[in-house]
């Protein structure tokens, strides 16, 4: 599947060349036909963070204080870790954690 | 509408799956789709009501706290950070809308941290421009004569924040002097005065439990400080920075190893996930504190050296820059003042009256100032 992903307010740092989009190609888990938040948060962990995933994730969802948006709408709104993301979905993630 | 267009997946499969984003509607139109969901009282909004709502809170809190007289020169501590970027947008925004006749400056403090702060003042600087406020820069170099990477060397990464926080809180006051401001404002959010409201709690600082929660400090002292965003969820901060694609600096400062206060913002956060009100409950809690009268609070005075407010013979800044120019900079710091004996009354005493000189608001990293 399709996503476009943003890191933001500091999340950047985590990433590779502290980029912040990144279009990527997330395969569902097996026998599954979509991904949903809480495949696309593993996923992430496992591919994309570099370091300190400490500050992205806790649990099995993302910390505290990480805000996240599939394609501009709160995923609060949408389902949570539960959401299921379609093809060329937007989801954006940003921490609030950093001071300024 | 039922905004299904966005729903295909719908149809197939027995169990009916999350709503998908965009498929409610807000609960304050009732026209538009929800983009997101109010931490503080859990409805559904769209951005558009969002916008409104959020800005009219602030203003609310500023009309009632009667935060703000017409003719005032207001500086607007800026880091470049989040909170005070939405803060110099929201408030010349309602300066405009509801004529409250204030001249408004951006002021931001210079520490002097390589690759840190250097970042963050151009944020500050394309502010500026973008919001058409006139901004003042005012360095530790040329205040005190020490950059924090020079402190850092001289002292170590221990320690550090209190040098910031003790010479941040002068020299914001410096440049609104300079500025001939009547007033700063400074961008602590809701999360922020919860976490020191723990914190205080957890030190057992009454004197400082009973001022954290207040909307306007520094009544006596030479400027007041207000915090517009006492009320307002760090959440709604960030969200309206996004939607509003507001330009801020987003980076830990690289001297913040403070641990303690780290905890007690994740502890924030852990609450506010389950129970979102708690932030809001934790300052009524704090604001409902009263001092008892046998609590004493360190009298005012000024300093002998450079006439800032204090408590002390010498202010904080003063002693700590004694410390530094003499080669011992570990004075002032701790528990210097007091015995080298253990736990007694009298180094607990000296302990709580040297932290009454600090400033509450003046740690590093987590805080905007
Ligand atoms: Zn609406
Ligand atoms: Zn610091
Ligand atoms: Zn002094």
């Amino acid at each position: 599947m399709h996503l476009t992903l943003e890191f933001g307010g500091g999340l950047e740092l985590l990433l590779e060349n502290s980029t912040k989009v990144h279009k990527v190609e997330v395969p569902p888990k097996d026998g599954q036909a979509t991904v949903t938040m809480r495949g696309l948060l593993t996923w992430v962990k496992d591919s994309l963070i570099k370091e300190r995933p400490e500050m992205f994730v806790k649990g099995d969802s993302v910390r505290p204080g990480v805000l996240v948006l599939i394609n501009d709408c709160d995923w609060e709104l949408c389902g949570g870790l539960d959401a299921e993301l379609e093809e060329k979905d937007v989801v954006v993630f940003i921490s609030t954690l950093h001071g300024g | 509408m039922d905004g299904s267009a966005a729903d295909g997946s719908a149809a197939d499969g027995a169990r009916l799956p999350p709503p998908r984003a965009g498929s409610r509607l807000c609960v304050r139109c009732g026209e538009r789709k929800a983009a997101l969901k109010r931490p503080k009282t859990l409805e559904q909004i769209c951005r558009e009501c969002f916008y409104i709502v959020f800005e009219d809170e602030i203003h609310q809190t500023i009309v009632e706290n009667s935060l703000f007289k017409a003719g005032e020169r207001v500086a607007i501590g800026a880091s470049g950070g989040k909170d005070s970027t939405v803060l110099a947008y929201v408030l010349s925004e309602l300066n405009r809308r509801h004529n409250y006749g204030l001249d408004l400056f951006l002021l931001s403090v210079d520490e002097g941290i390589t690759g840190y702060r250097d970042d963050s003042l151009e944020t500050v600087k394309r502010n500026e421009i973008q919001y058409g406020l006139p901004l003042k820069i005012v360095s530790y170099k040329d205040l005190y004569g020490w950059t924090m990477d020079d402190i850092v060397k001289a002292i170590g990464l221990k320690n550090n924040c209190t040098f910031c926080g003790v010479f941040r809180r002068q020299a914001l006051d410096r440049g609104a002097a300079l500025l001939k401001a009547d007033k700063i404002v400074t961008g602590h959010n809701a999360d922020d005065i919860a976490e020191t409201v723990l914190l205080n709690i957890l030190r057992g600082d009454i004197a400082r439990l009973s001022r954290c929660t207040l909307i306007t400090t520094g009544e006596d002292g030479p400027i007041p400080r207000c915090k517009p965003f006492k009320y307002t969820y760090e959440k709604e901060i960030v969200m309206y920075a996004y939607f509003k694609k507001l330009d801020y600096f987003s980076t830990e400062c690289i001297y913040s190893p403070n641990a303690y206060r780290g905890f007690a913002r994740e502890f924030i956060k852990d609450l506010e996930r389950m129970r979102p009100r708690a932030i809001l409950d934790i300052i009524k809690s704090g604001e409902n504190f009263r001092i008892s009268t046998t609590t004493r609070m360190p009298e005012q005075g000024t300093c002998g050296r450079c006439g800032y407010i204090s408590s002390q013979k010498l202010c904080k800044a003063c002693v700590l820059l004694d410390g530094l120019n003499r080669g011992l900079p570990k004075l002032g710091i701790g528990r210097t003042k007091a015995g080298a004996g253990a736990d007694s009354d009298g180094k607990q005493r000296a302990k709580r009256t040297e932290r009454n000189t600090l400033s509450l608001q003046g740690k590093h990293g987590n805080f905007d100032f």
